[in-house]
């Protein structure tokens, strides 16, 4: 009786010192989570509940949900930032994917100088956000502007105006030069996709009598569902955060047609000094983003399904 | 947190200072190192830019009690009495005082007044100097003598009534660049215009009491003001992107002479110089809109830098400060930066451009010595309103309208 007594015990400790031990190695990534995750996310959260500038002592004054009534009530400036990065994240989705999607097709079916075309169009993402924005603002200028003086040669001068001061085009040129940068980082996530598929699937399909568009259509699509889904979550996430590109080409104008979210949370801290408000705001923005990508994660799971 | 000592407030021989001058960190640089030498003292510059990053790194330095000895605020008068109010910015009085003034005297009067609170103040700081100038800046209109010429008009005759600007700015436009520029996506440089037109037009104390929210934007006076820029519109001479350009790009518009004339303040100096050295310029105040007020200018205020009230150094940022803002040092920097100076005696030092800009600051407004501000969020009503009426979205009537609906909802709201 004893001996089993012994055994269990002894089997009992040997758990415990391997579940102590398991967690002893995760403390540390814990910590690290806990400290630079949930503790700021805490902080945004508790903000958000005050009137503060961010200076006065004590941390503000109470204010309950008023911050949270004027960002989803009253705050009119807020929501359209919200519909222009709105507009900008469906063009992204679009246009930009869809280009992105056919050039790595391109690029994976093994032109020549494949490698040099993968270099160019990864070229745009690894530039600095406001070098991107000088350049492109130079190309839109109103005055000297590059695409003026193209069209003027075109003999379409009627065309040419300021394209980020006129409110017809000043969003629609910032998705253009948003999405000018960002194509390049859904066209190597697609041709990494591409490339992981095997390729005897094809050849089979060939065998088969199938056309290239019956081959896309029915084994490359079905099979890139995933990285879809990826490419798209990442888009809504890095369109919806736009912020350097609108300070270095509109300063959100004119008359705030291209505020982006992004920029009214850091206008309220850094020039209403409000930080309880920017605090509700990101969190808001937060929960928005968040709703969305699940979204978009559960329809391509549905369609990976079906 | 504010009990404890921030990371920079120990008692280490070293005068850390942080600030947001791009063009004139490195002059910085050299004064500290012979501050340095002198004195044995280590003086270290911190350049934070943009604005942007550096008001938040000062306002994350206020929380955290992360201060350095000496450092800017960049913000509205509310703003400033906050820092001042938390205990973050040493009052100077004592030593502005001490040898019966000497340092006091040093300083161009409204220049000094910049970091000045009166005796009673609607932000509740005790009275007192809390800020030492470095330099002043003013910000009046700026043209082209050459392009002048070019377009048939007398170089050495700016427009002093804002008719008499619309005829030159179509007048340059006929001769093929654009009338005026300025970088009006940014808000403060369209406020700061339409607040000299308001002087003029209403005069000072009836703009302060809108600000007080006595007298309202719709009032005729301010859409007189509004008008203006639709008569710009209108008249069609300005820059095409004059609503979505930076400062910058404003500047090399006008540098680069595909603009007639701009907005833009003293700072100007250096950078035209370093664009177009051969660029020949004047400078006028804001042509007058009304016949009743006299035609302001922003200016006669600019880089003002506090002690951290908090520091055990503080002393010693204090006799820092006196040295840097000594006339051997003022020069030295003006001769590098071609800022006009806070310190008094060096005119004889100014260029001859840098005297026409020192010439306009009679009748000079600022913000920092207004009793009262307007709250950064009518204001950026306000600049959106002025570019909604430079784009033709929006009339004067309907802006005016719009600014003092966000006054009053903002009364409600608080800040």
């Amino acid at each position: 009786m004893n001996s089993i007594a012994n055994g269990i015990l002894t089997r009992l400790a040997r758990f415990r010192a391997s579940v102590l031990s398991n967690y002893l190695f995760i403390l540390p990534a814990l910590a690290m989570f806990l400290t630079f995750n949930v503790y700021p996310f805490y902080k945004v959260l508790n903000m958000s509940f005050f009137h503060w500038n961010g200076i006065d002592l004590g941390g503000g004054t109470f204010a309950g949900l008023a911050n949270y009534k004027e960002a989803l009530l009253e705050d009119h400036t807020w929501w359209y930032s919200i519909r222009n990065a709105a507009i900008i994240t469906v063009l992204a989705l679009t246009l930009q994917n869809f280009l992105a999607l056919v050039l790595a097709w391109i690029v994976d079916r093994g032109i020549k100088g494949g490698q040099f075309y993968r270099s160019v169009f990864f070229l745009p993402p690894i530039l600095s956000g406001v070098v991107v924005g000088l350049v492109w603002n130079w190309i839109f200028r109103g005055d000297a502007g590059l695409l003026n003086n193209v069209l003027d040669k075109l003999g379409m001068s009627g065309w040419a105006h300021a394209w980020f001061s006129d409110i017809r085009t000043a969003l629609l040129s910032l998705a253009v030069v948003h999405m000018w940068k960002g194509f390049g980082w859904g066209f190597m996530i697609l041709l990494a996709g591409l490339q992981g598929i095997p390729r005897e699937l094809y050849e089979a399909a060939r065998v088969d009598g199938a056309n290239e568009f019956g081959i896309f259509w029915k084994i490359t699509v079905p099979l890139m569902i995933p990285v879809f889904a990826l490419v798209s979550v990442l888009t809504i996430l890095g369109t919806m955060q736009l912020y350097d590109l609108v300070v270095v080409t509109t300063m959100g104008g004119p008359s705030g047609h291209t505020e982006v979210p992004m920029f009214t949370i850091i206008r309220e801290l850094t020039e209403n000094h409000r930080f309880g408000y920017a605090a509700s705001l990101g969190v808001v923005f937060g929960f928005i983003l968040v709703f969305v990508s699940l979204i978009q994660l559960q329809l391509a799971k549905r369609v990976k399904a079906e | 947190m504010s009990g404890c000592k921030g990371r920079f407030n120990t008692g280490r021989n070293e005068i850390l200072i942080w600030h947001w001058m791009t063009d004139r960190h490195k002059a910085f640089e050299e004064l500290g190192k012979k501050y340095t030498a002198e004195t044995g003292i280590k003086v270290v510059f911190q350049l934070i830019a943009p604005v942007e990053a550096f008001t938040q790194n000062v306002s994350i330095g206020a929380q955290t009690n992360h201060l350095p000895e000496i450092y800017g605020i960049l913000g509205d008068t509310q703003i400033k009495a906050s820092f001042i109010k938390a205990g973050h910015v040493l009052k100077l009085d004592e030593y502005l005082d001490s040898d019966n003034g000497a340092w006091k005297i040093r300083f161009y009067k409204e220049a000094l007044e910049t970091g000045y609170f009166p005796p009673v103040n609607e932000f509740n700081v005790p009275q007192g100097y809390y800020g030492v100038p470095i330099d002043v800046m003013t910000i009046p209109m700026i043209y082209n003598k050459k392009l002048f010429a070019k377009a048939g008009l007398d170089p050495n005759k700016p427009p002093e009534t804002w008719d008499q600007f619309i005829e030159a700015g179509k007048k340059l436009n006929q001769s093929g660049v654009s009338g005026f520029v300025s970088g009006w996506a940014e808000n403060w440089l369209v406020y700061s215009m339409a607040t000299d037109l308001a002087c003029n037009v209403m005069g000072l104390e009836k703009m302060l009491g809108t600000f007080r929210g006595k007298v309202p934007y719709t009032d005729p006076q301010w859409i007189e003001v509004f008008s203006a820029f639709e008569k710009i519109k209108k008249a069609g001479f300005a820059d095409p992107s004059i609503v979505s350009l930076i400062n910058k790009y404003a500047e090399q518009a006008f540098a680069s002479e595909r603009s007639g004339m701009t907005f833009n303040g003293s700072w100007a100096v250096n950078v035209f110089e370093g664009m177009n050295p051969n660029l020949e310029y004047g400078v006028f105040k804001v042509p007058a809109l009304g016949k009743k007020f006299p035609r302001t200018v922003w200016g006669a205020a600019g880089s003002v830098f506090h002690v951290n009230a908090q520091s055990p150094n503080k002393d010693k940022a204090v006799e820092f400060l006196k040295w840097f803002t000594a006339p051997e040092q003022a020069k030295y920097l003006l001769d590098k930066t071609k800022n006009i100076p806070a310190t008094k005696g060096l005119e004889k030092s100014f260029s001859p451009i840098m005297n026409e800009f020192a010439s306009v600051t009679e009748n000079s407004i600022h913000p920092s010595r207004f009793p009262v501000t307007e709250d950064p969020r009518v204001i950026q009503v306000f600049g959106k309103g002025i570019q909604s009426i430079m784009i033709g979205e929006k009339s004067s009537v309907q802006v005016a309208s719009e600014i003092q609906d966000a006054k009053e909802k903002i009364k409600d709201i608080g800040r």
